[in-house]
């Protein structure tokens, strides 16, 4: 599906992104990436978990605010279900394994210069591009 | 309280950057991968405009002694590169370039009422339990040798 480039809501997109992380920081001394964010709130073995529950909460209420104003906010997956929960499952095991993801480590590490993260993202960058290609370009999509 | 409120307002700006930008929609997140197919670059500019405001922000924040609502930063301590990291980027990516979902872009999604955030969340969560449970026995086994 074609989609088409909108740098204005990119650079204001992004610039509120990189505004959570900095007042993530700023009040709460925490990274503002969505694995330990997420994990701490849903996974056994954690304590401290209002704070991350109530950061979930924000940013799921943040996209219907937005479709209450009438403004709409694109959304097009036209994946197979089966592949949608292959792809949830991949994801989950690799972010707690590669201990963060595109927030935690593209955002937040490389900003801290982290070697750790740098290596992460290119590595997820990569292999996302690899897979995306194999499946568009070599097995004709879904 | 104070926690609570300025996480739940951190979040709403989180979700609603993530909104905005276009990462809650896998069609646009999968087209930045698609750089032979229909290509949109509009993902570059996310990333680049949050990592400069955060890079400029951290150098600010981190100056100070402690963050305001806490006695300390929490920073992550590991600095080793090793095989659990790349493996485990390696197979997010993977999973990332199936349905162009990530996890900072599907739980804003799930705020859409669409249905398909709702089974990414749900799987992925299973997997990051997973991910917990395989962790301990290969913790444990390496605790044995």
């Amino acid at each position: 599906m074609l989609t088409t480039f909108t740098p204005i809501e990119a650079i204001a997109g992004g610039a509120l992104i990189g505004f959570a992380a900095v007042a993530m920081m700023a009040l709460h001394g925490r990274i503002a990436g969505m694995t330990g964010i997420l994990g701490g709130a849903i996974l056994p073995g954690n304590s401290d978990r209002v704070w991350r529950l109530a950061f979930l909460a924000g940013a799921i209420v943040a996209p219907a605010l937005i479709l209450s104003t009438g403004t709409p906010v694109p959304f097009a997956a036209d994946i197979p279900a089966w592949a949608i929960i292959l792809s949830g499952l991949l994801v989950g095991v690799g972010v707690m394994f590669g201990g963060g993801c595109t927030s935690g480590h593209g955002v937040c590490g490389i900003a801290r210069l982290s070697p750790r993260s740098i290596v992460a993202t290119a590595t997820f960058m990569a292999t996302t591009a690899t897979t995306l290609f194999v499946i568009r370009h070599l097995l004709g999509g879904f | 309280m104070l926690r609570i409120l300025t996480a739940a307002a951190i979040g709403l700006v989180f979700g609603a950057g993530i909104a905005i930008s276009g990462m809650a929609n896998p069609a646009k997140v999968l087209n930045f991968f698609d750089i032979f197919g229909t290509w949109d670059p509009s993902l570059l500019l996310v990333m680049a405009t949050a990592l400069a405001v955060t890079f400029a922000g951290y150098r600010v924040v981190l100056r100070r002694p402690a963050p305001v609502l806490d006695l300390k930063f929490h920073l992550p301590g590991t600095r080793e590169i090793d095989v659990p990291l790349v493996a485990g980027s390696a197979l997010f990516g993977i999973g990332w370039g199936i349905a162009g979902f990530c996890p900072g872009g599907a739980i804003p999604a799930l705020g859409l009422g669409e249905v398909a955030p709702v089974l990414f969340v749900a799987a992925m969560a299973g997997g990051m339990y997973l991910a917990t449970i395989l962790r301990g026995l290969l913790g444990r086994r390496q605790a044995l040798a």
